[in-house]
């Protein structure tokens, strides 16, 4: 297991670099002088000069590049061009506050998709599982935005249950120490804030978790299907174990690995920000971070944001790959 | 049972893992911290637990820098006019100008010298006395690039004070010729040429001063770290998200602000902003659809905002192409498009169709002028006159973002689009990414296109100096237009300081642009605000950057 894990860590070396070229490239691929955008086309030529050296751009690709690794292992994502603030202290709150709303909706996600796709296939055929199977189907195919607009419009503003936008209550703001709120909140004991800051978190975790949830619970009853028909199974049930036992401990743990992978897979995709929710929501995420700068093409932001995108995804398959072992120890590399 | 349990742990040890293996570098922002309203979590309205009158002010976009100068956008002035003062300042409804932080001013009789005499006892934020020595000191940060605070080597730029003023220390065209510290209350600005929009443009915010300390403290970080000597100062911003000023106690206007705490807060979607206005989370909301305007005016416990004009949505012609550089073609099409119905159709009547290049209630408005009007007929007779009897084909380039003056260009084109196609012109329709777009029809790849203009000093120069002057070709001027006649009139009423010279200047101007009709001039669009009734004293301005000293929130 230890050896495993170390050889998966050492695969990560060649993805990183990989990663580092791709988002290195991006700034360079596109036409035109990075010092003249900065500055505008009033700048002065001598201005512009100034910049280029102060930014290293008159320095060979190699060496730039060089620059570029050594500053990333330094912790330095560089400057916002249209800020001109550090890239690293801006994008974290950003990050913080997508990672927060990803984990509240994959909680949903996953406890409600997991069990509508057990019970689904415990009763196959049923009401239960033909409604659960329908829900399903809506919810993968249901716009985003619309499900959130519709949320805010019911439960916002006509019956006034939740907020409409936000991490919290903008009239008084959390001090913030990690930027995850919950967790501020809990540093805090500040237990009234928890509440608040859970109720912020509600509507928008399941506009973005209804699509994980339903493509979870299709996974779960497809795969869940195919080992309760295993001969294992009707052992377990000769033997005389109760219906109860014999899903959630005998028939679950095989049918997990498919089920995880799809998790896998969904919290990657909502860690690059869910951009209709984020801003729909006015969550202050990764993706929202990313979207303006695009608009304004501030490259380095850009190329911040896709790389740290790139590597959260990178570091869920991993953590993905270990718990396949982890659960099922027949799983050799 | 224990496969669930084990299933249930993992994931969420999958999630620990995760939240710890991020929160190592925790980047806690340090202004947030400083937040001390730990009382409660009462929502109540206006005000928080301590019985503060705390305003939020909810917006579409964040600032980007609360380094004003460097910067030219209207989110990021919006929150430091509230901060910061310029030596002159706009009137609360219109872009005249009234005392700042310079009570008085004197203009020599060759309109050369400008001096100003400024307010005594004020201090900024931070402490440090505000006096000449400090005004000297941000001029000379914008006009010279080597200014040891014009921190140019951090990609700072100062575009608007290179606008308004000829460029920069050095430059040929640069106007401030010298700043002459007279004693600690009184300057004197020297300019090269008389400047006719000078005092317009000083009130400008772009303009307004920063604290010399807090220059040299901050660096190039002073875009985060904003020290005025404004009714607010500056306690915390976490981006996308809000920026929080409290009231500034020794502010020079006694009494002011009334307001404890000013939150400004970012919600894109104009939709669920008017819903977080409804719910009352929070009190104003700029940028409304105008589909919902009507409801908020009839609605209880709302109040509806209309801004006054200072912006023109246009169809542009690229007077260089063939048949554009007719000026019979170019009537022809003012007479052909609808302005009215497009008016009326999007923009709910919260707008006004435009008849001149510049809005009503701008100096040197020309009310003699009439509109074109939507005349078929006499747009085919201008038609077969200029020898176009079987029509031609046009590309209409539209933009591919929403602006104050067009919210919807892509509508806007289809309509334009119907209203040719009356007059027998085919238009194809070019879609381009809004950088290149700019881009291109800067370089003239382009016959029709839809753009607009927004005024920022309130000045008709700014207009016609920008859009239709011949030096401007190659820059903002996408028309390419050039008449030496209207030239020498922009040039003239930009050097006159007599404001009522100019003012006939601009009426002759006008009078030429109408019958040379190098576009189409559509609409002036008056943006519209909302905000809960209990919200007093509340009075946007057509700049968008709206004054909150003297808003109060009524209790009942």
């Amino acid at each position: 297991m230890t050896a495993y894990i170390i050889r998966r860590l050492l695969h990560l070396i060649p993805v990183l670099i990989g990663m580092t070229l791709i988002t290195f490239s991006i700034v360079h691929l596109i036409p035109g002088n990075p010092a003249q955008t900065i500055l505008g086309e009033a700048a002065t030529q001598e201005a512009v000069k100034n910049l280029e050296e102060s930014m290293g751009l008159n320095e060979p690709y190699i060496k730039q590049y060089g620059i570029y690794v050594t500053d990333l292992l330094k912790g330095d994502l560089g400057t916002s061009l249209r800020t001109k603030a550090a890239i690293t202290k801006e994008i974290w709150p950003h990050i913080a506050a997508t990672f927060e709303l990803t984990f509240f909706a994959m909680l949903f996600a996953i406890f409600i998709g997991v069990n509508a796709g057990i019970i689904s296939a415990w009763k196959q055929n049923s009401w239960f599982d033909f409604l659960a199977m329908l829900f399903a189907l809506v919810g993968v195919s249901i716009p985003v935005f619309w499900l959130a607009l519709m949320e805010q419009w019911v439960f916002a503003q006509e019956l006034g249950w939740f907020p409409a936008y936000g991490r919290e209550n903008s009239r008084d703001p959390i001090a913030a120490i990690t930027q995850f709120y919950v967790l501020d909140a809990f540093i805090h004991l500040d237990f009234p804030r928890i509440f608040t800051i859970l109720k912020h978190l509600l509507l928008p975790s399941i506009a973005l978790g209804t699509i994980p949830m339903a493509i979870i619970a299709r996974m779960t009853r497809s795969s869940m299907l195919e080992v309760m028909q295993s001969d294992y199974i009707r052992t377990v049930r000769a033997k005389g174990a109760g219906q109860f036992l014999v899903i959630y401990k005998h028939a679950l743990k095989n049918a997990t690995i498919p089920i995880l992978t799809v998790i896998g897979l969904q919290t990657g995709v909502l860690l690059g920000g869910a951009i209709l929710t984020e801003t729909i929501f006015s969550w202050p995420g990764i993706g929202r971070y990313v979207f303006e700068a695009i608009n304004y093409r501030d490259y380095p932001v850009i190329q911040s944001g896709v790389l740290v995108i790139a590597f959260l995804f990178v570091i869920i398959n991993l953590i993905i790959d270990i718990l396949y072992t982890y659960i099922d120890p027949r799983i050799k590399y | 049972m224990k496969g669930k349990y084990a299933f249930w742990s993992i994931l969420m040890l999958l999630f620990i893992l995760l939240l710890t293996a991020c929160s190592g570098d925790g980047g806690a922002d340090p202004g947030a911290s400083e937040e001390g309203n730990e009382e409660g979590t009462s929502e109540q309205k206006g005000s928080n637990a301590a019985g503060d009158q705390v305003l939020v002010y909810a917006r579409g976009g964040d600032s980007v820098s609360l380094d004003f100068a460097s910067i030219s956008d209207g989110e990021s002035s919006r929150v430091t006019k509230n901060i910061f003062e310029s030596l002159l300042d706009y009137d609360k409804e219109s872009f005249e100008v009234v005392p700042g932080l310079a009570h008085d001013w004197e203009v020599s009789d060759d309109g050369l010298s400008y001096t100003f005499f400024l307010e005594e006892d004020v201090t900024f934020h931070d402490g440090t006395p505000f006096n000449a020595e400090a005004v000297k000191i941000n001029f000379e940060r914008w006009a010279d690039p080597k200014h040891k605070y014009a921190f140019t080597d951090k990609g700072y730029a100062y575009p608007l004070y290179g606008t308004m003023f000829g460029g920069y220390k050095g430059d040929d065209t640069h106007n401030i010729k010298e700043i002459n510290v007279v004693n600690d209350y009184e300057i004197e600005f020297v300019l090269q040429a008389p400047q006719g929009p000078f005092l317009q443009n000083m009130a400008m915010h772009y303009f307004a001063m920063t604290s010399p300390a807090a220059l040299e403290k901050y660096g190039p970080d002073i875009g985060e770290n904003p020290v005025g000597t404004g009714p607010f100062k500056f306690v915390s911003w976490s981006k996308n998200d809000q920026i929080i000023l409290e009231k500034f106690a020794d502010y020079r206007k006694e009494g002011l602000p009334k307001l404890d705490q000013v939150i400004f807060e970012v919600i894109p979607e104009n939709s669920a902003r008017l819903i977080a206005l409804r719910s009352g989370e929070v009190d104003i909301i700029d940028g409304i659809n105008p589909d919902d305007a009507a409801g908020i005016e009839s609605e209880e416990g709302l109040e509806l905002y209309v801004r006054g004009e200072n912006n023109v949505g246009f169809l542009g012609m690229n007077v260089e192409k063939e048949p554009l550089n007719d000026k019979l073609v170019r009537q022809a099409i003012n007479y052909a498009v609808d302005t009215e119905a497009i008016v009326e159709a999007l923009y709910a009547d919260y707008a006004t169709t435009a008849i001149n290049l510049i809005p009503p209630n701008y100096l040197g408005y020309n009310e003699e002028i009439k509109a074109y009007g939507y005349d078929v007929e006499r747009a085919q007779e201008l038609l077969a006159e200029a020898g176009y009897d079987n029509g031609f084909e046009l590309d209409l380039w539209v933009m591919p973002v929403s602006r104050p003056y067009m919210p919807d260009p892509e509508t806007v084109a289809e309509i334009v689009q119907s209203n040719l196609e009356e007059v027998g012109i085919t238009t194809n329709i070019v879609r381009e990414e809004w950088a290149p777009y700019l881009e291109k029809t800067g370089k003239g790849e382009h016959e029709l296109y839809l753009l607009g203009w927004s005024g920022s000093n309130g000045d008709p120069d700014y207009f016609f100096d920008s859009l239709l002057h011949g030096d401007s070709i190659g820059g903002e001027n996408r028309s390419f237009y050039k008449n030496n006649e209207v030239d020498e009139l922009i040039d003239q009423a930009g050097a006159e300081i007599d404001q009522d010279q100019r003012a006939e200047l601009y009426k002759q101007v006008q009078a030429i642009l109408h019958e040379e009709a190098p576009g189409v001039n559509i609409v002036h669009s008056t943006p519209l605000a909302a905000a809960k009734s209990e919200v007093k004293n509340f009075i946007p301005h057509p700049s968008t950057s709206d004054p909150l000293e003297e808003v109060e929130i009524a209790t009942e």
